[in-house]
Formats: structure tokens, C-alpha cells, sequence
């Protein structure tokens, strides 16, 4: 029979059928950061059990970690965390990415920068971001903190299958449009939990022209379509991504070459089917701007803020409840919303092509009296790439904030927060209330807009962007 | 876990959709490396106004809420990050059941939970009850109009009756293998390490298939 590419990954992971629905399924990588960890190491320790496979666990510090003067951690509960990350990966032996590592980052940019994310595999973190390593035909997905626990115990988890859902990109991108107006779009059209029970499998050719870290953009906002994992079909551009750099824990020589003849096994059959589908063409497609506090509250950069009654898939009292939380009336352009502060970084947008397309954008521009622009590398390799290209010097030059790595204003577990009412132009993936800060008013886009929008001091269309 | 018994105790209402988990508990109560203390942190920016106080408006800051033991609210619920933190400010804020509506979007059912949520609410012993979208704007109705409306839910024959003078009864779906953990309390990690042989078997033909990690 035909198969989807999340089955051919699923079905080669079953350890055991445990009957009711729940399979036991086999996880070849556990990533894990210092939030959602702490209490599964305290209870492996309460119960006398220990990681199973630490070679296969691998561990980093990225939501607390101040991104300025990052060894000197004022918060006593952020450093304390730190450190009990420290300690417990010391006790189990599980490897460690700390403040003092060269590959410290968001644990969603080194898994595929150092090659621990690889095609075929399945890949959870107690984190639902880790929906992105499916850009490499990967079955990755957050987990909570039980289930840590549990994977480290086991190595397994114990799953129900989800269902299947194709979502077909076809069409070119204009100039300026972007991955990150793929997804909005997406979660613009069946909404944030459209996608809820189901594994993302994004095709089509449009898919096909995207470079991995636009994949990577695509694949970490499934879960904001209620998908906890989306996933594309490894290709050449996938091999060439893992080949072209120094990937520590990638297969190379003759082992790469065995790799790449299994993983040209994964793409899904000619006809497979899937419990759903959607195609979008994105001939036409526009740099997209949510207005509202969830994903799905998104609209076009030429359109209006809209009046409550008309959002498809919204209550009016509750789109009524986001602009008043947002300060926005209905009828305004969304090019005349000011910004205060602009958010270049996360796991959706902070790798070195992001801050590429971010940089081209700034070059020889500064940034609007007033706005405060924070550039936040999504890993210390980044970082290092970044400056050796100088882009740092243009973040710079343009009167922004050129930062160490972390997730940092995204969820704002840092001192990188908003304050009440501050508005922001934001790379990252979750505009909800109080995301960036208490009352902090978040608008995502894409890395171009979010520079255009930097140096206008309000959102501009980047299509129009001299 | 404890093993889920039957419960009855006042019903709260949040009127939202797409409750996300940052609004169940913000970021800065996410830092505590314990299992506890999280009730100061639920729904923590919703209960306390800006300047620290308690926002008397806020439903459930509302006298007749105070002790809810099930909780309704909108499509949706429990969206966005998988901070297990979430299900245990839930729970430390005595809850032990939480009832939203699927909705019915042309072909496709949309479910009333976000998955992480409601995975995680399994693994600690929070029902999560989904009813169709009628069955849960009567229940809303149903607290509108009566002061400290109780209900019961029986997981058992998977009922929630809703305590008005003619009592609303509502049947309700659940996985069977959440049904029957939380009415077991057993702990997956002990019931998957009996599995231990087939666990070492797949290990070892997996790692034979895959040559090249």
C-alpha cells in the first residue's frame, strides 16, 4: 500500500503494538533545555531509574539565558535552573551545549546545525517548537515534562497514531514574500487548531524551492495550526544541507552515502492518502501581519485591522477582546500601525539566512527615533557566522541591538521582555497575550518586514521597499 | 498519578476560545524547578491587573466561582507552548476537570483540546471533557442562570451531569487508554518498563537497519 512519509517514519519506529490505540514508539533523539526538564530528572531520581540512552539525549540552555551579559544571571530562579540543568546532566551524562559552549543555542537551531537532527528520525523535546526538525523529513513534536521523564526511562513514548494531512504549496513567491508568510497563511486558513491531531506533511512544488531554514520557518509554526508536527520530504537540498558544513554527528563517507540511499526511501508514495488536504497556490501571495493575539488573527500587509464580526473562524467577542488587548480599531491599514521595538530572532526566524535577509534589508538604513531593535542570533554558531559576514556591523551601524544567542523576547523568560502596551514587529511565532512581556503587543512577521518596519518606524510593505 | 475518582464540586466558567498556555501560566512561572506551587501563577494575568492587584471583573476572581472544581470553557483550549506547567497550575488551582467544545468546521471535526495539553492532562490525572458546541453553551447558560452550580462527573460510565433542578446530563467520549490509566493512577513509565524486552529487541534491529547514526 501507498505511504505518507509520517507513516514510512512511524511504522519504522514501533517497538510494540500495546493495544487500545497506543503504540510504543521509538525515539532516536531526545533534546532537552533547562525549563521542561528539571522535574523529569527529579523524578527519574525519586524512582532509582536512570537515562536509558544518554548518548542519544542531548542538552542545551536557551529560555532563560540573558542574552546581554549572559554569564552574569541576575534572576536567582532563572540561575538556579541554569544550574540544575548543569548538575543533572553531569549526574545522568547526558552532553551539554552550556553558556561556555561554542554550539550553545536554541536547542530547535543546533539540533540540525550540529547534525543530531536527521532525516527519518523521530525527534521530541519538551518543547513544542520541536516541530521544526520535520523540515528534514524528521517525525519531531513537543512533548511535556511526564513525557521526558518518560523518554529518558524508555527511550520510547507511548503514542496514539495521529491522522494524516497534506498541505500542497504550489506557485512562486513574489519578491519580499516569504516562508513565514507560507505559514501565516496557512494558520490564517484552518485556523489554530486546524491542524490539531493531525501531522503536517507540506508538498508541492513551492516546497520544493524553499532552502532548509525556510523549511525549518515552515515547520515550527505547524504546532501553531495545532499540529504538533509538520514534516517535509528530504531532497537534494536536505542533503545538501547536511553535507555542505561541518556537521558533528552527521554521517559522512560511506556511511553518509547509506544514509542519503535510505532517506530518498522516506518521500511518500504516488498515492498515498491522507485524512485531509489543503492546497494553497502562492502565486499571489502576500507579506502576511497578524493584528490580533493568536496566530490565526492574520491578515494581508495591504489589508485593514478587521471589525470583530468578520474573522472567519473567530468569535466576534473574542476578536473583540484582542483588539481592545491589542489597542487597535477596526478599518486601520496595517501599514499605519507604529512600532515600538522590533524582534529579530527565535527558532521560527533566528538562523544566519534570516538575519541575512534581515541585514540586506537594514543595510545603509537606520533604524526610526524611537524604535528599539534587538537582533537576536538563535545560536552561538550563528552568531559567529553572522559576524564573520559583518552583518553584525550593519545591525549595528543601523542602531540596533546586536545580542548573544537565546530564545530571549520571544517568550521573554529573559530580561528581554515588552513593557505594558509596547509594541512590537516580532520574527518569532506566538503573538498571545502577554507572550513578549505583560501587556507587551506583539505583531509576527517575517525577517524582511520586521527590518522595513524597524527603519519606517511602522509596517511597511516590503514589496515596495526601495 | 492519582487514580481519578468521582468528582463533584462548583463549575466555573471562561468564556474564551484558544486559551493558550501562556495565559494559563506566564513565563516567569515557569523557572521553579519543583512540582508545586503553581496555583500563583494560574491564569496569572487574567486574575491580577497591572499594578498587582486582584482584577475583581476576571470570572473566576468572582465570589461565586471561588472552590470550582470543573472549569468550561471554549474551543481550543490549552493552545500554544507544552509547558506541562499549565496542567499543574490547573490542578494545584483545584481543578480536576476541564470541559470544551469541538467544533464542526465543514468536513473536519476540530478537537476541544490542543494535543499537548490534553496528553499532558492525562499524565496527571485532569480530565478533559469534549462535548459538541450546543452541549457546551447550555452549560454556560446553565451557570448564568443558577448561583453555584455544581456537577459530577463519573468517569466510570463517562457522564458529567451539570446539578440544575432537572439535571443536564451529558455523555462523553474518551480514549480508552486515557480512560483507563487515570481510573487506574498507574504510572506509565513503570507499566512501559515491563515492555523492557521489546524495547531492547526493536533497539537492536533498529540500530542493525540503521548503519549510518
Amino acid at each position: 500500500m501507498a505511504k505518507t512519509l509520517f507513516e514510512k517514519v512511524w511504522e519504522s519506529h514501533v517497538a510494540a503494538d500495546l493495544g487500545e490505540d497506543v503504540t510504543l514508539l521509538y525515539i532516536d533523539r531526545h533534546l532537552i533545555h533547562e525549563v521542561t526538564s528539571p522535574q523529569a530528572f527529579e523524578g527519574l531520581r525519586l524512582t532509582g531509574r536512570t537515562v536509558r540512552r544518554p548518548e542519544l539525549t542531548f542538552a542545551t540552555m536557551d529560555h532563560n539565558v540573558p542574552t546581554d551579559d549572559r554569564f552574569n544571571i541576575k534572576d536567582p530562579v532563572s540561575k538556579a535552573q541554569i544550574a540544575a540543568l548543569q548538575r543533572n546532566c553531569d549526574e545522568f551524562g547526558v552532553t551539554l551545549y552550556n553558556l561556555d559552549s561554542e554550539h550553545q543555542g536554541i536547542v530547535h537551531v543546533i539540533g540540525p546545525d550540529l547534525g543530531i537532527t536527521l532525516p527519518g528520525m523521530t525527534i521530541v523535546c519538551g518543547d513544542s517548537h520541536t516541530s521544526t526538525h520535520g523540515a528534514f523529513g524528521t517525525l519531531a513534536f513537543g512533548i511535556g515534562t511526564s513525557e521526558v521523564e518518560h523518554v529518558m526511562a524508555t527511550q520510547t513514548l507511548r503514542q496514539t497514531k495521529p491522522k494524516t494531512f497534506k498541505v500542497s504549496f504550489d506557485g512562486t513567491l513574489g519578491p519580499g514574500v516569504t516562508a513565514k508568510d507560507m505559514i501565516l497563511k496557512l494558520i490564517g486558513e484552518i485556523g489554530t487548531a486546524g491542524g490539531t491531531g493531525h501531522v503536517l506533511e507540506y508538498t508541492g512544488d513551492a516546497i520544493a524551492k524553499l532552502s532548509m531554514e525556510e523549511r525549518m520557518t515552515i515547520c515550527n509554526m505547524s504546532i501553531e495550526a495545532g499540529a504538533r508536527a509538520g514534516m517535509i520530504a528530504p531532497d537534494e537540498t536536505t542533503f545538501d544541507y547536511i553535507t555542505r558544513e561541518s556537521r558533528p554527528f552527521a554521517p559522512k563517507g560511506a556511511a553518509l552515502e547509506a544514509a542519503i540511499a535510505d532517506w530518498k526511501q522516506l518521500p511518500a508514495d504516488p498515492g498515498a492518502v491522507y485524512d485531509r488536504s489543503i492546497s494553497i497556490n502562492i502565486d499571489e501571495l502576500e507579506p502576511q501581519i497578524t493584528w490580533g493575539t493568536s496566530p490565526g488573527m492574520v491578515t494581508n500587509v495591504s489589508g485593514l485591522v478587521p471589525n470583530p464580526g468578520d474573522v472567519p473562524g473567530y468569535n466576534a467577542s473574542d476578536v473583540e477582546m484582542a483588539l481592545d488587548y491589542m489597542g487597535l480599531t477596526p478599518g486601520t491599514p496595517m501599514t499605519d500601525i507604529k512600532v515600538d521595538t522590533v524582534f529579530i530572532g527565535s527558532c521560527t526566524n533566528g538562523r544566519l539566512d534570516d538575519l541575512r535577509r534581515a541585514a540586506n534589508v537594514l543595510k545603509n538604513h537606520k533604524v526610526a527615533a524611537g524604535v528599539r531593535l534587538m537582533v537576536v542570533p538563535g545560536s552561538e554558531d550563528v552568531r559567529r557566522q553572522a559576524e564573520a559576514e559583518g552583518l553584525d556591523d550593519v545591525f549595528k551601524a543601523a542602531g540596533g541591538e546586536w545580542r548573544f544567542a537565546g530564545c530571549s523576547m520571544c517568550l521573554a523568560m529573559n530580561p528581554d521582555q515588552l513593557a505594558p502596551e509596547e509594541r512590537a514587529a516580532s520574527t518569532s511565532n506566538r503573538n498571545f497575550e502577554g507572550r513578549q512581556g505583560k501587556g507587551g503587543r506583539t505583531h509576527l512577521v517575517g525577517p524582511e518586514m520586521a527590518a522595513a518596519a524597524a527603519v519606517a518606524g511602522h509596517f511597511v510593505d516590503i514589496r515596495t521597499w526601495a | 498519578m492519582q487514580a481519578f475518582t468521582e468528582v463533584r464540586g462548583r463549575i466555573a466558567p471562561l468564556d474564551r476560545a484558544n486559551v493558550d498556555t501562556d495565559a494559563i501560566i506566564p513565563k516567569q512561572f515557569l523557572k521553579s524547578i519543583k512540582r508545586t506551587g503553581f496555583e500563583e501563577g494560574l491564569f496569572f494575568d487574567w486574575r491580577l491587573k497591572a499594578d498587582g492587584r486582584r482584577d475583581p471583573d476576571f470570572t473566576l476572581n468572582k465570589p461565586r466561582f471561588q472552590g470550582a472544581k470543573l472549569l468550561v470553557a471554549r474551543n481550543n483550549f490549552g493552545c500554544g507552548s507544552s509547558r506541562e506547567h499549565a496542567v499543574w497550575a490547573v490542578i494545584q488551582g483545584g481543578f480536576t476537570v476541564v470541559i470544551a467544545p469541538w467544533r464542526q468546521e465543514g468536513d473536519a471535526t476540530v478537537p476541544a483540546f490542543a494535543d499537548i495539553f490534553k496528553n499532558n492532562s492525562s499524565k496527571n490525572g485532569l480530565l478533559t471533557i469534549e462535548l459538541s458546541e450546543p452541549d457546551v453553551e447550555s452549560i454556560f447558560q446553565a451557570i448564568e442562570n443558577h448561583d453555584g452550580l455544581e456537577a459530577a462527573v463519573d468517569l466510570e460510565s463517562q457522564t458529567l451531569t451539570v446539578l440544575t433542578p432537572e439535571e443536564m446530563s451529558f455523555t462523553f467520549d474518551i480514549d480508552p487508554a486515557i480512560k483507563k490509566n487515570m481510573l487506574s493512577g498507574l504510572d506509565d513509565i513503570g507499566l512501559t518498563l515491563a515492555h523492557e524486552s521489546s524495547i531492547s529487541t526493536f533497539e537492536a534491529e533498529h540500530n542493525a537497519q540503521v548503519t549510518w547514526t
